[in-house]
């Protein structure tokens, strides 16, 4: 974990001039609104890639179906635990009974979501992202918005 | 249920905190540079560990540790739904919102959304309602840190309460200005590491109480609560009229949807490099919050078996001291070392809790005013003030509004005001966030009507509310203004921050800017240009 943490770090400071810092001049935060033409086509060219469109595709693809489960079913719990007292009290084993049953299924599926995601990102997500990240960075630069 | 023993080493400990934790803010703050950069964000070079814990210490207030369980020890399975409701929230912040605000921001909420629209009307609004929920979160804590002391030292006296409330302000007002971000981290990592170690050395023995069986500790929980088998099921606090069951519904909604838009979550994503390492800060976060929410119910369930519910109503009508009597039943009961040790521990625990939720507040909404409103509103042309001496100044400020209102609100129920900042935070902040990151036709007009269209109909609601007026537990119970029959507006509130954003964005006479959009979509994906 530290040796991962540190690359985090050594990450951050690679990422030269411009990545970060507060020295370089920075249109939009400045107050002088428009960034420059070149630099704004630059990102319309980058949104219409195949490169993006994949990474973009590949988030939404599972963080949209994912909110709605997860929201589905705590709604579901919640709106079962007000209106239905009844089913929830029923028990399933020893004095454990439905509704234990259903907030502990509440934690798990939290916990399973929680890993299911930061795998799917790893994997799936974090290289071809960064990659467009330096491209992105790269063309920028070259257009003089840095 | 006090004697001086517990008082004088629950000082001590306490005091030992204090020092740490102004030491740490002097260390901290030994070179720096006073950049914007290292106030708000610490330098932004926590690790992913480092930071998970100071979220955690953001989080996991008092009004958890000692609130929840104890009303599990009263309610049983209803007191549950609190702490089912605050981890799921995470989900949101992890799947739709740390990674792209990391992205997009630099300090605050309103720098993602004013990326792409226009800055000033955008910046006003946004920092106006973060300003409104950090403030509403910080009279509850406040509130909180005087009913704490006078719970937990016997000092009942309005005079011990009133110099808690100071104390506790002035504390927080040196650590956020002299030490920034840097110093309010550790504070919140040493704060988590306490809090955890307690609870899981609380949780333990009441396990071992048990032999390990989780099924006779319910078992004998629901038998000493008076209740039987329904002190297992939901009902027993919510379960009344169809009033009180949606005035559920509502906090329910307000719980999950709201954490995702508290200010002083979002500012934490961005003392970290980059928005792998925040997507890896809420994973640690996840996992401790949603452990020490656990170890919460085993707490609850383990003071209604252990003391009793008849019992821990005696010592304070809303189950405040559930958990400081049963480290006292743990350690061996009253006037033994043990339990006269294990109360102060769980005493000075719940102090640092305060002292470094307090604090992160504080600087959040301090990044509010001085880069946000003052940034904003300051007149084009005359010289101003540097952006970070405004903020350590206006962390002063709110410090002193926050002791004030504190003071004048100290018979306000905590959880309410809790449950308020929430719902305010869910309507206003969450809907302009998710439609600027994810909606591509979302234009300016649409963002302050969002805002606002959130903000105005929650404060609203709950002036009109039965807790303003027209019952007898009401603040002001001899008027009669109340029309709106619920306690918490989220019901209401949420859809409507929702649909006034929608609705701003199709009347809009502007078009989207597209240029703008697609800057803020890339950005927020792969990181290209971020801070």
């Amino acid at each position: 974990m530290d040796q991962l943490d540190e690359q985090e770090r050594a990450g951050a400071r690679d990422d030269g001039p411009g990545g970060r810092g507060t020295e370089l001049p920075r249109p939009r935060h400045d107050g002088a609104a428009q960034p420059l033409p070149g630099a704004a086509g630059i990102y319309l060219e980058v949104q219409r890639s195949p490169a993006f469109q994949e990474v973009r595709r590949r988030y939404r693809r599972f963080v949209f179906p994912a909110t709605l489960a997860f929201l589905a079913w705590y709604l579901a719990y919640v709106v079962a635990a007000t209106a239905a007292p009844g089913l929830m009290a029923r028990p399933v084993a020893g004095a454990v009974n439905v509704a234990m049953v259903a907030g502990l299924g509440q934690f798990l599926t939290t916990f399973v979501l929680t890993w299911a995601y930061a795998r799917h990102a790893r994997l799936r997500r974090d290289r071809a992202a960064l990659e467009l990240r330096w491209d992105t960075q790269q063309m920028t630069r070259g257009a003089g918005q840095w | 249920m006090v004697t001086g023993d517990h008082q004088t080493l629950a000082l001590v400990l306490f005091s030992a905190f204090v020092a740490v934790t102004l030491g740490i803010t002097t260390w901290v703050s030994r070179n720096r540079h006073g950049s914007a950069e290292e106030f708000y964000a610490g330098g932004r070079l926590f690790s992913p560990m480092e930071n998970g814990f100071a979220i955690a210490g953001d989080y996991m207030s008092a009004a958890s540790f000692l609130g929840i369980s104890g009303l599990i020890a009263l309610y049983g399975y209803d007191g549950m739904l609190y702490s089912v409701g605050f981890l799921v929230a995470w989900l949101v912040v992890l799947l739709l919102v740390a990674e792209l605000v990391r992205n997009c921001g630099r300090f605050t909420l309103a720098d993602v959304v004013a990326a792409r629209m226009a800055e000033r009307p955008v910046r006003i609004a946004a920092g106006t309602s973060s300003v409104a929920v950090s403030v509403l979160y910080l009279v509850a804590q406040m509130v909180g840190a005087g009913s704490l002391v006078a719970l937990l030292l016997g000092g009942t006296g309005e005079a011990a309460r009133t110099w808690t409330v100071i104390g506790v302000g002035a504390l927080m007002v040196i650590y956020v200005s002299l030490g920034g971000m840097r110093a309010t981290t550790w504070i919140q990592i040493v704060k988590a590491v306490l809090l955890m170690a307690g609870t899981i050395a609380l949780t333990v023995l009441v396990l071992i109480r048990f032999h390990g069986d989780v099924n006779s500790l319910l078992s004998t929980a629901a038998e000493r609560s008076g209740h039987g088998t329904a002190f297992l099921g939901p009902g027993l606090r919510y379960g009344g009229d169809w009033t009180a069951r949606l005035d559920f519904i509502s906090l329910g909604l307000a719980l999950v949807l709201g954490t995702a838009g508290l200010p002083h979550i979002l500012s934490r994503f961005y003392t970290v490099p980059t928005a792998r390492a925040a997507r890896r800060s809420v994973v640690w976060s996840i996992g401790l919050i949603g452990g020490f929410y656990l170890m919460t119910i085993v707490l609850g369930f383990g003071a209604a078996a252990l003391i009793g519910s008849a019992e821990v109503r005696a010592s304070n009508a809303s189950g405040n001291t559930a958990v400081p009597l049963l480290a006292l039943d743990l350690g061996g009961g009253a006037g033994s070392t043990g339990g006269t040790v294990l109360f102060a521990v769980v005493a000075a625990v719940a102090f640092a809790t305060i002292l470094a939720v307090v604090a992160g507040i504080t600087l959040a909404s301090s990044a509010s005013v001085a880069h946000d409103l003052y940034a904003s509103l300051r007149r084009p042309g005359r010289k101003g003030y540097g952006e970070v001496a405004v903020a350590r100044v206006a962390a002063a400020v709110i410090g002193a509004v926050a002791i004030g209102l504190g003071l004048l609100a100290s018979d306000l129920n905590v959880a309410f005001l809790v449950g308020l900042a929430f719902a305010v935070a869910a309507s206003a902040n969450l809907p302009v966030l998710l439609y600027s990151l994810f909606w591509r036709r979302f234009t300016t007009r649409g963002a302050v009507w969002s805002v606002y269209g959130g903000l105005v109909p929650a404060v609203l609601l709950v002036l009109l509310s039965p807790v303003v007026s027209g019952s007898p537990e009401a603040l002001f119970p001899g008027l009669d203004l109340q029309v709106f029959p619920l306690q918490n507006p989220g019901l209401v509130s949420i859809p409507l921050g929702f649909l006034a954003g929608w609705l701003g964005t199709v009347t809009s006479p502007e078009p989207p800017d597209e240029a703008r959009h697609a800057e803020t979509e890339v950005r927020a994906l792969t990181g290209a240009g971020a801070a």
